[in-house]
């Protein structure tokens, strides 16, 4: 029945795609963790994007011909995470010191994150006299990996060991934050103010510091997706800048972590759905055509896919109503100790 | 939680568990009133200190922050054809601003407005380029607005009949019909509705001269449409029933259901006309900016207003001066990309760093910081 329809590859594009997606989930749900609903994962998903388009460039351009693809990808990632948690850290100052609106806050962060995107994009672009791109040796860094004989494995090979180290590094992230909410210590006390921050507070937990390193580093982490998405994006235009390179994966981040109801494994699970939605076109068309050529869909039913999905699970979500594994309580409402 | 037993326990405990702590280096305490002169004296500095940092900014960029805010506003305010420029991106900054507000108001986040305004514009360009030719101009001009008051007003309307209904959320339901609608028209742009004379450009064709707004003081008649839909807004918002309806849903939905307000009525109309007045900026924008439309008809504008109806706190006559402000970086930035080649995202930039600043600074409209020793209470 689905002959002709590419599996294998598919589901190798669904991963690459779902990748940026996760990072931004994981990153989302450990801010949501500790209480903070921050709306400004596009905003710090361009901040990572730019940022590590910008510290390989001046790494590249320091390092002359001697540059190490190893170290230039480093820098990427380690600076592109800060960026995102210099996003969080603005969020954290104005929530939690300042009371601010979170809803307000967040869609601030994400006029601002772009905006300082698109600036740092494009006064590299002219820096570089064109387009900004990074050197082949970092663009290899962040290609597919190849371990020989694992990779060779046919189909297995392909659909588990040849990624790019990013993927790898997202599941990994996944696998620490699942660790963290359930095995420790840490995990419980951040739980506890998310759902209760006064009764937290009363227990001797320090709410502030719980909240500014949750909505920081849950912030790096959406940074991640956005360098993930900058510099290992397949096709010609890695390590490339474009402007409003994110284009909606941000908003896209906020509605898995609805989906995955809060816990990484489901946003493991969810992120791969949506990459396999945006990946459909790659594959469905093609098979369209070989089996209805009559039927032509144009390719923007195709972009529309992820952003319905996305529309489909708050919806889903409140027509149901479900209680379990719901969001954290006090997600939305700052927490005033002297007004308890 | 006022409890006068819970408060006793409180200070119990702390009289017992925290007996070795001493006075915190600084307190806050809340307010009871803020005076107009301080309130207006702190948002002012807060405006200030982001113009300060956007500076600090332009000068790592390598150039003089004063000279640039100097050329800034002299190419957006700096003569009759500059001014008139400026002129044309306020309006839709101020007629998106006055429906997201309403939808604020109402404590319903519409981040849609994009959508809306596509959706407005795409009904309206239907008319100017289909049937342009079967009625008179006037005519024509009072179909294409009706028709994008109806498609933005239903647009908008989606999201409020699951959040009446479910209690859906309505940031991402709202966000994500931005794309729907961003997707729709490029179908039509780049399908049935490409002009075939463009030698296979994906382009739309320019309306008919019958479909376009006429001019007065050298700029399209949106501005007047703006000014009028500003008192309209503001006599809805402040005399009228449904617009203190509307304040009551937003303050709490238990307060207005008691109160008999049908709290689901208020909801879907509301964000109707939300919807709608984002659609009257779709066809200003096609009939009077444009005249014609493409997958860039928003240029933003819908981001950029919720900018606008937060910093004028939701009133219609502050969003006048906010959205010229906003329309002056905007114009100004583009001046100083030609001048000093600084890209125009500087000007996101130094909105995105105001809005950060005004928030900030209702924290000092809402509480005093006490330091420790100071038992009167010094207020900074």
């Amino acid at each position: 029945m689905l002959g002709g329809f590419d599996f294998v590859n598919f589901i190798f594009m669904a991963v690459i795609a779902a990748t940026p997606l996760l990072f931004a989930t994981l990153g989302e749900i450990l801010t949501q963790k500790s209480g903070s609903l921050n709306l400004g994962v596009e905003g710090m998903m361009s901040m990572g994007a730019a940022a590590a388009i910008a510290a390989s460039y001046f790494y590249e351009s320091a390092a002359g011909a001697g540059l190490s693809g190893f170290v230039s990808a480093s820098l990427a990632v380690l600076i592109g995470f800060l960026a995102g948690a210099l996003g969080g850290l603005i969020y954290s100052v104005l929530t939690v010191t300042f009371r601010a609106n979170q809803n307000v806050t967040g869609l601030a962060l994400t006029i601002f994150g772009i905006g300082a995107a698109n600036l740092v994009g494009e006064l590299l672009g002219i820096r570089a006299g064109g387009r900004t791109t990074v050197d082949d040796a970092t663009k290899t860094m962040f290609s597919g990996i190849n371990i020989s004989t694992l990779s060779d494995i046919p189909v297995i090979g392909r659909i588990f060991f040849s990624y790019n180290f990013m993927v790898y590094l997202a599941i990994i992230t996944a696998v620490i934050l699942i660790i963290l909410f359930n095995k420790t210590r840490t995990g419980l006390n951040l739980r506890s103010v998310g759902e209760s921050p006064a009764t937290a507070d009363a227990v001797g937990i320090n709410v502030t510091k719980y909240k500014y390193i949750a909505a920081s580093v849950g912030g790096g982490i959406c940074g991640l997706g956005g360098v993930y998405i900058s510099m290992a994006t397949i096709g010609g235009f890695a390590g490339t800048w474009d402007n409003n390179i994110i284009a909606g994966r941000g908003w896209i981040a906020v509605a898995l972590v609805i989906f995955a109801a809060w816990r990484p494994a489901r946003a493991m699970i969810g992120a791969l759905l949506f990459g396999g939605l945006s990946a459909l076109w790659l594959y469905l068309g093609p098979w369209l055509q070989n089996h209805l050529p009559n039927a032509s869909i144009p390719q923007q039913v195709y972009n529309v896919l992820p952003f319905a999905a996305t529309i489909l699970v708050p919806i889903i979500t409140s027509i149901r109503q479900s209680k379990d594994h719901s969001q954290p309580k006090s997600c939305g409402t700052n927490y005033f100790r002297e007004e308890r | 939680m006022k409890d006068e037993d819970l408060k006793t326990t409180e200070e119990h405990a702390r009289s017992t568990g925290y007996k070795e702590h001493h006075e915190p280096w600084i307190r806050m305490v809340k307010r009871d009133d803020v005076s107009k002169k301080r309130a207006i004296a702190v948002r002012a500095a807060a405006i200030a200190g982001a113009l300060i940092v956007g500076g600090i900014l332009i000068f790592l960029m390598g150039h003089n922050p004063i000279l640039v805010y100097g050329d800034m506003i002299n190419g957006s305010l700096g003569s009759p054809l500059v001014l008139r420029e400026t002129t044309r991106l306020a309006i839709p900054l101020l007629i998106t601003g006055m429906g997201i507000g309403l939808a604020f108001k109402m404590r319903f986040w519409n981040i849609g407005a994009e959508g809306q305004i596509i959706a407005g514009a795409t009904a309206a360009s239907y008319f100017a380029l289909f049937h342009h030719q079967n009625m008179p101009s006037p005519v024509l001009l009072v179909v294409m607005f009706i028709a994008a008051v109806v498609a933005g007003g239903i647009w908008g309307m989606i999201p409020a009949v699951f959040k009446a209904k479910w209690n859906t959320n309505e940031t991402l339901f709202t966000l994500m019909l931005n794309y729907i609608a961003l997707e729709g028209i490029r179908y039509l742009q780049f399908g049935p509705w490409r002009d075939p004379g463009m030698m296979g450009f994906p382009v739309i064709s320019m309306f008919n001269q019958a479909a376009r707004l006429p001019r007065v003081f050298g700029v399209h008649i949106g501005w007047i449409i703006a000014l009028v839909l500003v008192a309209l807004v503001y006599i809805y918002m402040k005399k009228s029933k449904q617009g203190y309806e509307i304040t009551v849903v937003g303050e709490s939905i238990q307060t207005a259901r008691y109160a008999g307000i049908n709290v689901k009525m208020v909801i879907l109309r509301t964000m109707f006309i939300s919807g709608a007045i984002a659609g009257i900026t779709g066809f200003v924008t096609v009939a009077g900016a444009n005249s014609t439309i493409s997958e860039g008809v928003t240029g933003g504008v819908g981001f950029t207003a919720i900018t606008v109806a937060w910093l004028a706190k939701l009133n219609p006559a502050a969003m006048i001066a906010i959205s010229v402000f906003l329309a002056i970086l905007q114009k100004g930035s583009g001046t100083i990309q030609t001048i000093y080649g600084i890209p125009e995202a500087a000007a996101q930039l130094l909105t995105g760093l105001i809005l950060f600043f005004m928030l900030g600074c209702e924290f000092f409209l809402n509480y005093k910081l006490i330091f420790r020793g100071n038992k009167k209470g010094a207020a900074l």
